[in-house]
């Protein structure tokens, strides 16, 4: 009958036909999606990466057009597809808006899916932060725990500062919620809103407050968590929740917590083999630590219940291991009894001969952060913590050697040096340095001998390698420098085995370190080296073996050729083997090595480095004209003292802070030329200028006077004063490399060129070629001790633009720039600048000119110096 | 604090990341291959933790899947091994005899039973029959919602 009634309704069934005619349209317009787990069988069913990249860009692809279409009936379950695609490392951040539209969604699944999505695919950084911040104002105010529970958690995960800030008043509300699922979860999202914005933590103190009077665990260990946060972060909150926590004081009330977890009975759903809720043991053993740090009444207030967790925890398991380590800690960082302490340190015994990897690893990570409060307690266990050093184990070797280190005293210091340089040479490389700047350190500090304190280092550097800071290369060499002369005998020829040992095994590369300290020891005191005199020198090594053997002169050089003509040595090794194969041209005494040190230093003239070229040139200059002058000037250097000169900074801390005092002026402006200048990069060529301003003093050779005085070196110099003036159209800050006047100590510059004969007529040079474009430079002489120079640039086949032609000159001379002709030189051009030179002291000019300009759009950036100009320029 | 937490298999195959910092998904990327890499290579008798970068690593192995956790220099790294483990029981309560296969195919459902044991990388609930109490709750909210079974057309499938 019912069928029939209905049958009379032509409305309702029309309805009903067009409704299920629509759906099954809609069914075949578009199909129901892969299922999720059927799209995670499909993935592991690919056999080849290609495979699985072809199924997920399909279903991507796929993906992708439901969110066009804004598909909501299938959007969860595409999302989840999505989510599992991310996993595998695909890009999903087009699935970032649809989590969001997945959230505003009144479905509990939707919102569970979109937030889960939200989490994973938004990170702070994403604009939609803003949308997000709606949605979860909206279901923090949810009826449903559930909905407040999911917009928390999100919260708590990718809260940003804007959010924190936004929300904080909501998750405040839910603070003080009477529904502990809410309150905890509200508890952690204050925590980390005071994470990123410390600012907000006052607003959350007085819901706080309440917390630790709660019986849920969950309640608890959230608000532990939360007081411990505001109590690292602000003196000012600890100092206010000590004297007022609710109804009682906090550290009476933590105590309470932790006693009644201890002596309760066992409870099933706290249980963790038999120990009650460590999870909230150890939070609050740590609040009690910050509460008890530097306050003898809240310690006094606490020891009794940190003796009996230490006596009454149960250490066969993990679990109680993991209590007394929270313990330890704190029972170290309060003002506890000694008692205690001695319980603590025992413990920590105990812990570094347990058989558990894990728990060694921590013990010896508490005796690292114990040991300053007990040095005498932690030595104890120092053959043990040695052991640890052969650990296979990174980790437990890391802390092993930080401790071992620790450790080290005046007392022991030869044992543990032996192991901790034994350890050095076995680290992995990432050791390596840490390790050997420690030991550096602790044989300065507490070396026994002056040959210990040099042997310790020579093994460093053997045995380092290039992983050695670079200011242990000038420390090292500082300590040689201030030895006794048998000691630095005894150096050159311990260094010396090294060195040989290392050039002939072809390790030279990795142990650059010691071989700049070798060369600046062997160029200094290589006559020690090679002389018989030095034999009475014991060179019996702690193993009781004399390995040495006195090398001849020629057998030195030639390693140092094998070296200066190793491809691989870095340019400053080679530039200290340089100096030093210099210096020993006076330390040997036969012509026949002369003549061949004489020979490499020419070779150098022509290298394709130029730092290295100009050393070779100046150096080769000292074996003709200036040839008296090279004793003098390559004399030993006075020893350096360590005391660093108040007024320098830390990058000069370096071989040039150890002269004696007596040389101050000159040696003050020679400092400061070289720290203007950016071209040396080394102790070897910056300890060159010192010493021959000390040799000053003492020889008093005329030669070398004239020679500094043409320098501008003379005391009436201000010591600060910038070495060149530079100059150019624009008037740009001095920005040249000022090593213009070091530069002349080793070439000598106008004097010695040939005069130019024509007396008053134009001098002209090309001073710059290259790829057809050319910069010459013409000088003819002015009124008053002044000349007028002219710079002509041409060019044959490129145009070039933003034509800039930069000069600088000495200080003493005067350098007025007229504007250039253009700065646009097209070909068969000529762009033309005039400058005006005044030189009233008639100091042999040089002139340092930059020439920067584009071509096709490419900037090029030459400089040069010219240094020959005619003799008779200014007169 | 933790950091974030990656569950992976023994072929380096990632199968799970919750991530409590804020990095680009770039970063996030690298970091997860390197440490995989790191501590794939770790032999099994060595120390649970692993000092990389600036974080305390601490994993554990459980069947073929690596739990492995970044946590901050201040935390307790014992106590993160106990963490992971309580984990791992839920893992197993929900799933009964959890195997990686479970977390590959319910990947969303471990994600949620992590959600409800921490929360903005701190441990939230220390009671195991509150997190799958709420497990269990939600689950049914979302059964109600599709009167057809979660697992039928509606649902993920």
């Amino acid at each position: 009958m019912n069928g029939s009634e209905s049958g009379f309704n032509p409305a309702f069934n029309i309805a009903t036909i067009k409704q299920v005619v629509n759906e099954a349209i809609e069914r075949v317009r578009m199909p129901t999606p892969t299922r999720l787990r059927d799209l995670i069988r499909q993935i592991r069913a690919a056999r080849t990466a290609a495979e699985e990249r072809s199924v997920v860009n399909k279903e991507c692809a796929y993906i992708r057009s439901t969110f066009r279409e804004e598909d909501s009936v299938w959007r969860c379950r595409n999302i989840a597809k999505l989510l599992y695609i991310h996993m595998l490392g695909y890009p999903a951040h087009f699935g970032q808006l649809e989590c969001l539209k997945l959230i505003a969604s009144p479905r509990f699944t939707d919102k569970r899916v979109g937030y889960l999505g939200a989490m994973l695919l938004l990170d702070e950084r994403q604009d939609v932060h803003l949308l997000i911040t709606n949605c979860l104002k909206n279901d923090l105010n949810s009826n449903t725990q559930f909905v407040v529970g999911l917009a928390l958690c999100t919260l708590g995960a990718i809260a940003s500062p804007e959010m924190a800030r936004d929300l904080a008043s909501e998750v405040e509300r839910l603070i003080k919620s009477p529904n502990a699922y809410i309150k905890k979860k509200a508890a952690l999202c204050a925590f980390r809103i005071i994470r990123r914005v410390p600012d907000l933590m006052e607003m959350f103190l007085p819901a706080t407050r309440s917390l630790l009077t709660e019986k849920n665990h969950g309640v608890l260990i959230t608000g532990v968590t939360l007081i411990t946060e505001m109590c690292e972060n602000s003196p000012d909150t600890l100092n206010h929740f000590k004297k007022e926590s609710g109804q009682r004081e906090i550290v009476p009330n933590l105590v309470r917590i932790l006693k009644n977890l201890i002596l309760a009975g066992y409870s099933p759903e706290h249980d963790v083999s038999g120990v009650s809720d460590p999870f909230l043991q150890v939070k609050i053993l740590r609040l009690l630590r910050i509460l008890g740090k530097n306050d003898a009444e809240a310690s006094e207030a606490m020891n009794d219940i940190l003796a009996q967790v230490a006596t009454n925890t149960e250490t066969s398991k993990n679990v109680g291991n993991t209590i007394l380590y929270e313990t330890v800690l704190s029972i170290m960082d309060i003002k506890s009894e000694s008692s205690l302490r001695v319980l603590a340190v025992n413990i920590l015994g105990r812990f570094l001969l347990n058989n558990d990897k894990n728990i060694r690893y921590v013990a010896l990570n508490t005796l690292l952060r114990t040991v300053h409060v007990d040095t005498s307690a932690v030595q104890r266990h120092r053959t043990t913590i040695l052991e640890c050093l052969k650990d296979p184990d990174i980790s437990i070797r890391r802390r092993a050697m930080e401790l071992s280190f620790a450790l080290v005293n005046g007392q022991n210091i030869r044992g543990m040096m032996k192991e901790l340089l034994a350890f050095l040479e076995r680290s992995d490389a990432e050791f390596k340095a840490h390790c050997s700047s420690a030991v550096v350190l602790a044989a300065e500090r507490y070396a026994p001998s002056d040959k210990w304190h040099l042997d310790t280092l020579f093994k460093v550097l053997l045995k380092a390698g290039n992983y050695l800071r670079d200011d242990t290369v000038s420390s090292t060499i500082q300590i040689i420098s201030s030895a006794a002369t048998e000691r630095q005998a005894y150096g050159a020829m311990r260094l010396w085995t090294s060195l040989e040992q290392s050039a002939v095994s072809g390790l030279a590369t990795e142990k650059q370190p010691l071989i700049q300290v070798a060369a600046w020891t062997i160029g200094e005191y290589g006559d020690l080296l090679v002389s018989e005199a030095s034999s009475a020198i014991s060179m019996v090594d702690e193993d009781g073996v004399d390995d040495f053997v006195r090398p001849t002169e020629e057998y030195v050089i030639d390693i140092y050729q094998k070296l200066l003509w190793s491809t691989q040595l870095s340019i400053s090794t080679k530039e200290f083997l340089l100096l030093s194969l210099a210096k020993l041209s006076t330390r040997f005494t036969t012509q026949a090595s002369q003549e061949k040190i004489r020979v490499i230093i020419d070779t150098f003239g022509s290298h394709i480095h130029i730092e290295l070229q100009q050393r070779g040139v100046e150096l080769s200059q000292l074996f003709r004209q200036y040839g008296h002058l090279r004793p003098a000037l390559l004399e030993r250097m006075p020893a350096m003292e360590p005391v660093a000169a108040p007024h320098r900074d830390e990058q000069e801390l370096d071989l040039s802070d150890t002269s004696p005092d007596h040389t101050k002026p000159d040696q003050d402006a020679l400092l400061d030329l070289i720290n203007g200048s950016d071209s040396l990069t080394n102790g070897d060529v910056e300890h060159q200028p010192e010493q021959i301003a000390t040799t000053n003093n003492n020889t008093s050779s005329n030669d070398i006077l004239d020679l500094l005085s043409g320098l501008d070196l003379t005391p009436s110099v201000p010591a600060a004063a910038p070495a060149v003036l530079l100059a150019n159209n624009n008037v740009e800050p001095s920005a040249a490399p000022a090593a213009l006047l070091l530069d002349g100590l080793f070439a000598p510059p106008a004097p010695h060129q040939p005069p130019h004969p024509a007396d008053g007529a134009e001098w002209e040079r090309a001073v710059l070629e290259r790829g057809g474009v050319r910069v010459c430079v013409s000088a003819r002489r002015a009124a008053g001790a002044a000349a007028t120079l002219t710079a002509r640039a041409t060019s044959q086949l490129h145009t070039l633009t933003d034509f800039l032609f930069q000069a600088a000159v000495p200080k003493k001379i005067q350098l007025d720039m007229m504007s250039p002709s253009g700065t646009t030189l097209s070909p068969q051009g000529e762009i033309t600048q005039v400058l005006k030179v005044t030189n009233p002291t008639k100091t042999p000019l040089r002139l340092r000119i930059r020439v920067s300009y584009n071509i096709d759009g490419t900037p090029v950036l030459e400089q040069t110096e010219i240094n020959n100009f005619p003799a008779d320029l200014f007169n | 604090m933790m950091q974030f937490m990656l569950l992976f298999s023994r072929q380096g195959k990632l199968r799970l990341q919750k991530w409590y910092v804020a990095h680009p998904d770039k970063l996030k990327k690298k970091i997860t291959r390197e440490l995989i890499t790191t501590v794939l290579a770790r032999k099994p008798k060595m120390c649970s933790f692993l000092e990389w970068k600036d974080v305390k690593v601490v994993y554990k192995r459980y069947a073929s899947l690596y739990f492995c956790c970044a946590m901050e220099q201040e935390d307790n790294e014992l106590l993160t091994l106990e963490l992971i483990h309580r984990y791992v029981e839920l893992l197993d309560k929900y799933f009964g005899s959890v195997c990686e296969l479970d977390i590959i195919f319910n990947f969303e459902k471990a994600y949620f039973i992590l959600d409800e044991l921490v929360l903005g990388g701190e441990l939230q609930e220390t009671s195991k029959k509150n997190v799958l109490k709420a497990i269990a709750a939600q689950d049914l909210l979302q059964e109600e919602e599709t009167p057809q079974g979660f697992f039928e057309d509606h649902g993920l499938g």
